[in-house]
Formats: C-alpha cells, structure tokens, sequence
C-alpha cells in the first residue's frame, strides 16, 4: 500500500469512527422511544448492523480483500443464519 | 518453524492472501458459531418464556454505552497501530527499532482494553451484590454467559496485544514485512472482539 493511500485510510478511519460513535448514540436514543417491540428489534438490528459492516469493511479492510476470504464467510454466514433463524421459522 | 509454514509474510501465489491472514479468517469464522450459537440460545430462550425483562430495567445501559465507545476507539487505535507501520515500512527502515506512534496506538489499545474490563468489573460488581448471578434466571444466565464469554476475548486480545507491544516486537527489526501482518491479523480478531460486542448491546441492553 502506498504510503499517500495510508494516510487518505488514517482520514477513512476517523470518519468511521465518528460514524460509529454518533451511531451508538442513535440507538441508545431510539431504545429510550419506547417503540413496539417489533420495531425496536428492527431498528436496534438495522443500526447495530450498519456499524458491523463499518467495522468488517473499513477496520477489517473487508472493501478491499480478496476472493478467497470473500468464500470462507460467504459459507460461515449461510451456517449463522441458520443457527439464528431456524429456531425461530413458524408457519 | 516460519521456514517450514510458508507464505506467512508474502501473498500466496493461489488465494492471493498471506497464510497468516487465510487461517486468521477461518479462525474468526469459527468464532462467529460459537457467538451465533449463542445468540441462537438467546433467541430461543426469550421465545421460549413467558416474560422477559428490558434489558435496560435491570442493567446499566450509560456503563455500557460507555464500553461501547472505548472499545470503539480501540478498534480506531488499532488499526492507526497498523496504519502506522505500513507508513514506516514505506520509508524503508528494516533494522531500526519499532516505531514509537505503533508503540503509542498500541499501548492506547491495550490500556482502552483495560478500560473495558474494569468498567464490566463494576456493572459485574453491582450485580453480585444485588445477588444476581448467572443461576439467578435464564435472563442473568445468558447476560453473564454473553457478556462473560466475549470479556475473556477482551482479556485475550489484551494479552495477545501485549506480545507484540513488547517482546513481540522484536520481529519488526529482522521482518518487518511479517510482523506488520501479524498486527494486521491481531487487529482483524480485535475488531472482530468489537463486531460481537456492537450486537451484544442492543441485543442485552436495549431491548
């Protein structure tokens, strides 16, 4: 990585990490809205979900990998949804 | 050993990744099912019961907040710990010592990782002297398995963190390539630490 590409990165990390910080801010706010639950849960998730992908793709450099990591967690999340939704499906 | 493990600094030539890196992602992939599955339990649990409490009428959501933010910027100060020897690598310096901004950014994470633990300390404190422990109800149980499970990553990444602060930094002086990636690695299960802790306090806390 060139070195002028770092620096432009450090700028990249700052901002995520302002986004992260006024993230937590936001679904602790929202927590104290009181909302149906069903919609807590979506919020409480859809928020905590943004900040996970700010994490996995600008910390974890997730934007810029290559194929091969891409493939292992392609097939770890196929097995996490079903641990996490399977218990759950009700017709 | 490193002479028989190869490509642990260099990109191997098929997946275009260091082995290093390759076998850091499976291991965080093996992690996220041992967390999915007991976020699974969670799920389940709270399905299962009649009544479920709000996370925030029995814990501390500010304390928690709070550890939200700190491990935050240690995944910030991680990551400048690596930016910061990939910019020195630039310049081309091999045999010196280590840099002093990776000593820095490092030393903040490890000390912001304390933070974290000694803020759960007190939430964890408060609790015991309420007498609410992990057999209390299924609520506590799965709170102090969470939340205990993921604090013993906390305490491992400290101590991993604390390697390569210290003795672990002599390899910057004879392979800086190596040793940058095994920063990058070490960041790659430390922000992971901060992806599981990112869904364990809504998930505990707020709702």
């Amino acid at each position: 990585m060139e070195h002028a590409e770092v620096q432009k990165h450090v700028k990249i990390y700052i901002s995520v990490f302002v986004a992260l910080a006024a993230l937590t801010v936001i679904t602790v706010a929202v927590s104290y809205l009181h909302l149906p639950f069903k919609q807590a849960v979506l919020a409480a998730l859809a928020i905590a979900g943004l900040k996970g992908s700010l994490v996995a793709g600008f910390f974890m450099h997730l934007l810029s990998e290559k194929q091969i990591i891409f493939s292992v967690l392609a097939l770890t999340f196929i097995f996490l949804l079903a641990v996490l939704l399977l218990p759950v499906i009700s017709v | 050993m490193s002479a028989l493990i190869r490509y642990i600094s260099k990109p191997h030539p098929l997946t275009g990744v260091t082995n290093a890196k390759l076998g850091t992602w499976c291991f965080l992939a093996s992690e996220m099912m041992l967390f999915g599955g007991l976020f699974s339990a969670y799920v389940l649990l709270r399905a299962g019961s009649t009544a479920w409490p709000r996370g925030s009428e029995l814990l501390n959501v500010p304390l928690a907040t709070l550890n939200t933010l700190i491990l935050i910027t240690s995944s910030v100060t991680m990551v400048m710990s690596w930016a910061s020897l990939i910019m020195k690598q630039e310049k081309g310096t091999g045999t010196s010592k280590v840099p002093g901004t990776f000593s820095f950014y490092m030393g903040s994470t490890i000390l912001l990782g304390l933070a974290f633990l000694v803020v759960k300390a007190f939430e964890y404190g408060s609790k015991f002297s309420h007498h609410h422990f992990p057999g209390t109800d299924i609520f506590y149980g799965i709170y102090f398995t969470l939340t205990g499970l993921h604090g013993l990553h906390v305490i491992g990444g400290i101590l991993l963190n604390t390697y390569f602060l210290f003795p672990g930094s002599r390899l910057w002086q004879t392979e800086p390539e190596q040793f940058t990636g095994r920063i990058e690695c070490a960041g790659l299960y430390w922000h992971f630490v901060d992806l599981v802790w990112i869904f364990l306090f809504p998930v505990l806390y707020l709702l």
